[in-house]
């Protein structure tokens, strides 16, 4: 298929310049390309949230559920729960999913959920206009922050690696074509896969000098060894200044959430109404 | 309630002096009390006694009254049986089975003239009634403490002068663990017995016992179910342990997500994706869930919420009951949007609104909320078995020749055909958002107000659909100039007082849509009316009067308790006259 295929007819209002076109068009084509394979394209579920981000709902040609700020991981989950054929795609910011919605992040990886979760990680509430968010680093001066936020970021990877999560990996929106390698190897994960991906923010947080003189590639070789990637987490702190590794950080396999409670086939209605008979005598 | 001064505060500013009781039981009735500490089993025992009685043709309710915690506290419950149908309890009774002397203590000003206590004969100093050495019988049958309460109960049978071997198939039935040792040590404590109260046999057909919450779990495997998500939360965790007991049998699935926002995410989450899914909770889990009851309206995505009632507001009083959400069910959520409301008043209610409710709510495509309160979850009740008439209703399929596949596509009836993912060639998308037809998010004024119009019309369709389901019951005196307005768990205590007092009794039994012009059939000739309801404001009597009726006056509950038979009959006299 044609990759523009999966570009909607809406009218894009992100600004130019935005990471978000970035993320956008790597998804597609990660997407086109899984199509030319033979994934059918109408078993993907994009599951948005609330900020800029969530515009890829409108954006792109998907199968789509627009949740609630904070959201997408318990909405991806009732889905995979009623239908685990479809491939849920989590589509999230660092507000929606380290603010409002932490706890289902946590849970989501915690449980082994086999979704991928996309968080575009610009460091800034841009729906709202420049607030702070709870990765922008100490001192962010923004609206309701004027003379600089009094609290330090906490570190996405750290937490993810620490509640369960089997592949995390972190991107950024310069890197294309890592970005797009990242987001299909993360499709491609069994389990809860996980992208911090550095997005530029072109009108609140342009931070493209500042994290093109301090990227690096991992070596992914250890990939599978938890130490290794603690030890990678904890490089840089999302607030100190230091190198930023990119890449996948950390993979491993293990049973997923959706396998414990598979779709059992239904009792038909009259089977239904004999366990019903059944228990009202045992209770007469 | 106090111990010392036998006097117990009814509702604001009512005190009603103890009163010599007269027993019941010529009328054919009888209320049993049981008393001890939490985690004495006092629960299951009133669930026995409740069948024992229920096993000689009677029809039971057991009202539950216990404090927030696991062990230590008092526990007590009362039973009533009687030959008509009841869903209340009086505050007199005729047997009161003490497993302490605290029992004794709080709840002896309840015993009718000539009643009977029947006592753990070494920790309650009485004596009057009679004694079981639960000690010595426990000792010699090798048996562990919690089978004590089964040589009450035997005791209770001799007392009752109930068939033993009639009730030995119950003990066996409510007994599966130990069952014979429970039958030996029951059968001591029935031979230091003596017959002093006899409960006669009715006559009737045996009807099963169960709990609101049975009940409500049965309706929604009755609509099905195929999912079912909690937090766990009084008074409705037992329809989360209930269903996740039975899940594999059943072939459901029961989850217990993180929070009450992920229970009602992941619902509507398999909504979008097509499987049946139901969700309970109490007011403050509820809370948590406004802001995706808007999403199942905005979205059209359909759920069942049972909305258990206990005190508020805040943590409130976590084990005891309110009618208090009802104006919190009817307006939760940000703007405004299509949603069912409905209150049932007892348990076989309870079942056939649960499956009626996943049906409305899969065929208008909106969030239905089913609201008892703790009453009714946790009450027992002996429920009529048929099986009933099932609701037929269901989702509107969409056609799979029409394309493109609009998820929000218009239609006369407002409701959009529903298709879930995958389906080749289509896609399909639900939206929080303002959204077209294709569910694509806008800001258009004429898109955002049709799609308001088009939610809306799908209340004209499902009112008039609710207006053919007798939405408002007629009962107490049916032709009464005065009547007494109530909802929910009121329907027992207010069909008494009704009967017995002469009022006609009106119950909206669904809420929202209001089902108005059944109101007004249901009101036909009534003068006046007055509320009874057990929260602060009378919200019943505020509902209607949006739609001009104007109560004379309330009789209003709010201490987490139950109103009582007889204290209710005292206190509509003072009120109504």
């Amino acid at each position: 298929m044609n990759g523009n295929e999966l570009i909607s007819t809406a009218k894009n209002t992100w600004c130019p310049g935005c990471g978000n076109f970035i993320i956008q068009h790597a998804l597609k084509d990660v997407l086109t390309d899984m199509a030319a394979e033979g994934f059918p394209l109408e078993n993907v579920v994009l599951v948005a949230g609330i900020g800029q981000h969530g515009k890829m709902f409108d954006f792109l040609n998907l199968n789509g559920f627009y949740s609630l700020h904070g959201r997408t991981i318990p909405a991806a989950t009732g889905i995979r729960l009623a239908n685990p054929g479809l491939k849920v795609i989590c589509i999230t910011g660092d507000g929606d999913s380290y603010a409002e919605g932490l706890d289902h992040l946590i849970f989501g990886a915690k449980r082994n959920l086999d979704i991928t979760v996309l968080l575009h990680d610009n460091r800034v509430y841009g729906l709202t206009t420049g607030q702070f968010t709870p990765t922008s680093p100490y001192g962010f001066r923004g609206h309701s922050t004027p003379t600089g936020a009094k609290e330090y970021p906490f570190n996405p990877l750290e937490l993810l690696l620490g509640s369960g999560a089997g592949f995390i990996a972190r991107g950024y929106t310069h890197k294309h074509e890592q970005l797009k390698r990242l987001i299909r190897e993360a499709l491609q994960h069994k389990g809860f896969s996980f992208v911090d991906i550095l997005q530029i923010c072109a009108t609140y947080n342009d931070m493209t000098g500042y994290y093109d003189a301090r990227i690096f590639d991992w070596d992914e070789s250890d990939a599978g060894i938890y130490n290794a990637a603690y030890g990678k987490a904890r490089e840089w702190d999302y607030n100190t200044d230091a190198r930023i590794g990119l890449g996948i950080m950390y993979r491993r396999t293990a049973p997923i959430f959706e396998e414990n409670y598979p779709v059992p086939e239904p009792l038909s209605p009259e089977k239904r109404s004999e366990w019903v008979k059944h228990f009202m005598e045992e209770r007469a | 309630m106090n111990a010392g001064g036998y006097h117990f505060i009814l509702s604001a500013g009512i005190v009603i002096s103890p009163t010599a009781g007269k027993s019941r039981m010529a009328e054919n009735e009888v209320s049993v009390l049981i008393g001890g500490r939490a985690g004495d089993g006092i629960s299951s025992t009133g669930q026995i006694i409740a069948h024992l009685l229920a096993q000689v043709g009677y029809r039971v309710y057991m009202h539950f009254d216990y404090p927030s915690l696991i062990k230590g506290g008092h526990n007590f419950a009362i039973v009533r049986a009687a030959e008509g149908d009841i869903g209340a309890v009086r505050s007199k009774v005729d047997f009161i089975l003490a497993l302490n002397q605290e029992t004794i203590d709080l709840h002896i000003q309840r015993l009718n003239t000539g009643g009977v206590i029947i006592h753990d004969s070494r920790k309650v100093k009485s004596t009057e009634g009679i004694g079981v050495p639960l000690r010595e019988i426990l000792t010699e049958e090798k048996a562990t403490p919690v089978m004590g309460n089964s040589a009450i109960i035997g005791a209770f049978i001799r007392a009752a002068k109930i068939d033993w071997d009639l009730a030995a198939t119950v003990l066996k039935k409510s007994m599966p663990k130990g069952t014979e040792q429970n039958l030996r040590v029951a059968r001591r404590g029935y031979d230091v017995s003596e017959e002093r109260h006899a409960v006669h046999r009715t006559g009737k057909s045996v009807f099963p016992v169960m709990t609101g919450n049975e009940a409500i779990s049965i309706g929604l495997i009755e609509g099905d179910l195929e999912l079912y998500f909690s937090y766990p939360m009084s008074p409705t965790s037992n329809i989360l342990h209930f269903l996740a007991g039975y899940a594999d049998e059943l072939k459901i699935r029961v989850i217990q997500p993180e929070s009450e926002i992920a229970v009602i995410l992941m619902a509507l989450g398999c909504a979008y994706a097509g499987s049946k899914a139901a969700i309970g909770t109490s007011g403050g889990g509820f809370c948590l869930m406004t802001e995706a009851l808007g999403l199942s309206g905005i979205a059209e995505l359909p759920i069942v919420i049972i909305l258990g009632q206990r005190t508020g507001p805040s943590t409130g009083l976590a084990t005891y009951t309110a009618q208090s959400e009802l104006h919190f069910a009817l307006h939760a959520g940000q703007g405004e949007f299509p949603r069912l409301v409905i209150a049932p008043g007892d348990a076989a209610e309870a079942r056939f609104w649960s499956r009626t409710a996943m049906d409305l709510a899969w065929k208008y495509q909106l969030p239905a909320i089913l609201l008892p309160d703790r009453l009714i979850c946790e009450g027992l009740y002996s429920m009529e078995p048929g099986l009933g008439v099932r609701f037929q209703a269901g989702p509107v399929p969409g056609d799979p020749g029409v394309h493109p596949y609009l998820r929000y596509a218009h239609s006369d009836s407002g409701i959009s055909p529903l298709r879930f993912p995958p389906v080749k060639g289509e896609i399909i998308r639900v939206n929080s958002h303002v959204h077209d037809i294709d569910g694509l998010t806008t800001e258009d004024p004429r898109v955002t107000r049709e799609m308001a119009d088009k939610r809306r019309k799908k209340m004209d369709g499902l009112l008039t659909e609710i207006e053919g389901m007798s939405p408002v019951s007629i009962g107490g005196v049916p032709d009464a100039t005065t009547a007494i307005l109530c909802w929910g768990s009121g329907k027992g205590i207010c069909e008494e007082l009704g009967k017995k007092r002469g009022f006609r009794v009106v119950r909206p039994v669904v809420l929202w849509p209001f089902p108005e012009k059944a109101f007004a059939r249901a009101m036909g000739e009534v003068d006046r009316f007055f509320s009874v309801e057990t929260n602060e404001s009378g919200q019943l009597a505020d509902l209607v009067s949006r739609f001009g009726y104007s109560a004379a006056g309330k009789i209003l509950k709010y201490d987490g308790r139950a109103f009582m038979v007889d204290e209710l009959e005292e206190e509509s006299e003072t009120v109504i006259q």
